[in-house]
């Protein structure tokens, strides 16, 4: 229909961008930084797996084998940072760069530059991250969270981990910022905000999360840094200063953190379901205010991290009362999709499987997510297995299903090029086993009182840490089958139709070729 | 009669089902050892149930449209896509589930919270990496000692078979009598570390600088094995706890031994100290 665009491609208003590398890192194109962006994840995505693939052949059998207990610490550490602000973090900044302008009719980002600058700190700080590893007392080994006193008394690489948290919070500011800009002045004539796609609205709650939050972690990690090196004691009790205060610190971060990693998936998943069923989102007011609530609620549930910690019966009362509230605007969602399914006309293509395979696994996840709510089955759970494999439960199964979903979805918009849909299934079908596999067994670890955080464990545990090692093996091994599908599909997978998708029914599809070029809606689309 | 003879046939072989459960599983909380782990243990049940419930209804409902709705099925797309009452209905709900979720937790985290009137207290103290032990007040006052991992080396580097209690087992015991409630004072050293003996529910992070309490009571004797539950460094998976309780009379003669061997350390360390001439003992303190 608009194919006439696609011939324009040239553009006549002689814009010389440079060309080879060059072009990458000038660029201020928003498809070049989301694609730039989306890579980067993708390759810290292998990084971070690999250190968990370290992780998971240490514990594949009782004694200490391949990981001194310090470097395996390290590796736990590393894990998390990479994975949390390397891979998921980033590869949602990514499909906003790409989706963000073109769900809502704008040409661009509204800071093209500042884009440029936020994409690029990342190679910088996770490059601090990588190097931290061989500098003398190696990297940071006190855990994601880094609690004080523990990294006070780390080396080196624990400065370079508090230098790269820095970076990447400057970084997601900006491109928060960035966001919120492009949807609140950017949309098309006639999109207001209550017929945004849910994506875009997802996003755009997210951002204002992560202008709240983001600040916060800064403050933190700066008040780290001077315990450690300039003599305050903001967190050491000999100088007056409460190690329970980073704790409290950080997960005022923390929390809304992790609603930061799973609403743009929730916006992603929002989309595709509704295409492949062939029918309208059901409920979407109620999905924009539950989306709302729940960004609401998350700042006020932080202590939920830290039962354990002898917090004060109305304390504990008061965060337990709050973390279960969540569970019905995030309740009030799953209905939604459930709805948007029943009776629609679906078909299953991989973007499909996997949000299906999101909602099925996020519940279980929701409702681990429950039980370590109720404070006194938290205190037993509180730092074991269980935790963990809440939070792949999530994590894993949630946000980044969600952004495999996302990519099989869009790649055709964004490359003109269709991916192999017998390989994206088996992709699926893999990555389904061998998720549950791994994590499912951790939560009978957890109850039966295996600690996180250790590299040896007592005997009666080894059998499920056997079955989850094996199950990581092959679920680390079947995403090498991802990166091999995305390469050939940009390489050389089928032309794609202009509309791959029929029940598609954003303005990226409906009002732009494919492949989109490189400059869309330079005059703006009419919404009715 | 006979219906009372059913009913409680029902009973034993429900009682037996469900201890069957508890003891020795893998897929579950340990045995409860005292009234606050046996309230965790069955809220965990009563909530797992729950969530089967809403599972099985969510997923039925949308495994039922996976399989009917589809197109290849010749399945044509309804047209509806808001329902206020429906909305209405699948909020109220879970807001009520919840509550009831609520209900005996909130009474379970009060009895948690709620150490007065202890009949001993000890002090827990967390060091990179072993626990301390002073007991402060009750049978027992003036015992003292470290606890720290007892599985040898070797072990850890497979150049020996692992033992049975493979980094569970300790050199010394925290011994506590049965049926008593023993108030903890903990703190820490150096980081924070965490005590937790998963079978007496009791998980309490052990803050350096400040001190925090919990408490606990054991029903039968026996050995109760936990671990260190906040990362500590190097050695965290190495500061396993072991509590040992006893009947009274056992734990009257463990006090008795532990004294006179106090007794006999003091003395010496006096000797050494040139305090002690002979055979007077005195009682000065140093
Ligand atoms: C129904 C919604 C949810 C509830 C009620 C919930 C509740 C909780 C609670 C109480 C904890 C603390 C457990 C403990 O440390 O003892 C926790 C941990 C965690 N949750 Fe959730 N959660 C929910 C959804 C999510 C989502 C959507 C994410 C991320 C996508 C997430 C990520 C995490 C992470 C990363 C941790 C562990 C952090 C750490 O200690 O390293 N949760 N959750
Ligand atoms: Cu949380
Ligand atoms: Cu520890």
């Amino acid at each position: 229909m608009a194919a006439v665009h696609g011939d324009v491609h040239g553009h006549g208003h002689g814009d010389h961008h440079p060309t080879g590398i060059m072009r990458w890192v000038m660029t201020t194109n928003h498809k070049d930084i989301g694609t730039m962006y989306l890579w980067f994840a993708l390759s810290m995505f292998f990084v971070g797996g690999t250190l968990a693939m370290g992780i998971r052949a240490e514990l594949y059998q009782p004694g200490i084998q391949i990981l001194e207990p310090e470097l395996f610490n390290q590796f736990t550490t590393l894990h998390g940072l990479i994975m949390v602000f390397g891979a998921v973090m980033p590869a949602f900044v990514g499909f906003a760069n790409w989706q963000v302008p073109m769900m809502i009719g704008a040409p661009d980002m509204a800071f093209a530059r500042m884009n440029n600058w936020s994409f690029w700190l990342l190679p910088v700080a996770a490059s601090f991250l990588i190097i931290s590893f061989f500098v003398p007392g190696g990297a940071a080994a006190g855990g994601w969270t880094f609690y004080p006193p523990l990294s006070v008394q780390g080396g080196l690489g624990v400065d370079l981990m508090i230098f790269a948290v820095h970076i990447l919070g400057a970084s997601s500011i900006m491109g928060a910022i960035n966001i919120i800009t492009t949807i609140l002045n950017m949309r098309a004539p006639g999109m207001t905000l209550m017929k945004m796609p849910m994506f875009v609205w997802t996003w755009l709650i997210t951002a204002y999360l992560l202008v709240l939050v983001m600040p916060v972690l800064a403050g933190t990690v700066t008040m780290l840094l001077t315990d450690r090196h300039f003599g305050t004691s903001f967190f050491n009790a000999a100088g007056g200063g409460d190690p329970v205060l980073f704790q409290h610190i950080f997960w005022f971060f923390g929390h809304p953190e992790v609603y930061i990693m799973i609403l743009p998936a929730f916006g992603i998943v929002s989309e595709i379901i509704p295409t492949f069923a062939r029918k309208r989102l059901f409920g979407y007011s109620s999905m924009v205010y539950a989306t709302a609530s729940i960004a609401l609620l998350s700042c006020f549930v932080w202590a939920h991290h830290m039962f354990t910690v002898g917090m004060p019966v109305v304390g504990q009362l008061f965060f337990m009362y709050m973390t279960m509230l969540i569970a019905v605007p995030t309740g009030v969602k799953v209905f939604n999709w459930t709805a948007t399914m029943w009776q629609g006309s679906m078909t299953f293509e991989t973007p499909m499987l996997f949000s299906i395979g999101f909602i099925f696994l996020f519940v279980i996840g929701g409702f681990s997510g429950v039980i370590c709510a109720i404070v006194p089955i938290d205190i037993q759970v509180q730092e074991t297995y269980y935790v963990i494999a809440h939070f792949h439960y999530v994590l894993v199964s949630g946000s980044l299903f969600a952004l495999f979903a996302g990519a099989y979805y869009w790649i055709p918009k964004w490359t003109g090029r269709m991916y192999n849909e017998t390989l994206g299934k088996w992709h699926f079908w893999l990555s389904m086993f061998f998720f549950n596999l791994t994590f499912f067994v951790q939560h009978f670890l957890g109850l039966a009182g295996m600690p996180r955080r250790i590299p040896d464990y007592a005997l009666q545990f080894a059998d499920f840490n056997m079955v989850s090692s094996i199950g990581a093996f092959g679920f680390g091994l079947t995403q090498i089958l991802f990166v091999y599908i995305m390469v050939s599909c940009v390489r050389s997978g089928e032309p794609a139709p202009e509309k791959p998708w029929e029940g598609a029914t954003t303005l990226e599809w409906t009002h732009l070729p494919t492949p989109a070029p490189y400059h869309s809606f330079e005059t703006p689309p009419v919404i009715k | 009669m006979s219906s009372k003879l059913v009913a409680s046939l029902a009973g034993i072989f429900g009682l037996a089902l469900y201890s069957s459960m508890a003891i020795g599983s893998k897929y579950n909380l340990p045995e409860p050892q005292n009234f606050i782990a046996q309230d965790v243990y069955d809220q965990h049940i009563v909530l797992m149930w729950i969530c089967l419930v809403i599972f099985i209804g969510v997923f039925g409902v949308m495994f039922y449209s996976v399989l009917k709705h589809r197109k290849s099925q010749g399945y044509k797309a309804a047209n509806f896509h808001h329902s206020t009452s429906v909305e209405i209905v699948w909020t109220v709900i879970p807001v009520i589930i919840l509550v009831l979720m609520a209900w005996p937790a909130t009474k379970t985290v009060i009895a948690m919270k709620d150490t007065s009137e202890p009949d001993m207290t000890i002090k827990v103290t967390g060091y990179q990496w072993m626990w301390g032990y002073d007991y402060l007040q009750g049978d027992g006052e003036g015992i003292s000692f470290y606890s720290k991992l007892s599985t040898p080396v070797a072990q850890i580097e497979n150049k020996e078979p692992k033992g049975e209690n493979y980094l569970l087992e300790v050199d010394n015991n925290l011994v506590v009598p049965v049926g008593k409630k023993v108030r903890l004072i903990i703190t820490a050293n150096d980081v924070i570390h965490a005590w937790w003996v998963p079978a007496l529910a009791v998980k309490q992070d052990a803050i350096p600088g400040f001190i925090r309490d919990s408490w606990f009571e054991v029903d039968n004797p026996g050995i109760y094995r936990g671990q260190c539950a906040e990362l500590c460094g190097k050695d965290h998976g190495y500061m396993p706890i072991v509590v040992e309780a006893l009947e009274a009379e056992q734990y009257a003669e463990w006090v008795a031994e532990q004294q006179e061997k106090l007794a006999a350390e003091e003395t010496s360390e006096k000797q050494k100290l040139g305090l002690v001439d002979g055979s007077i003992v005195t009682n000065e303190k140093s």
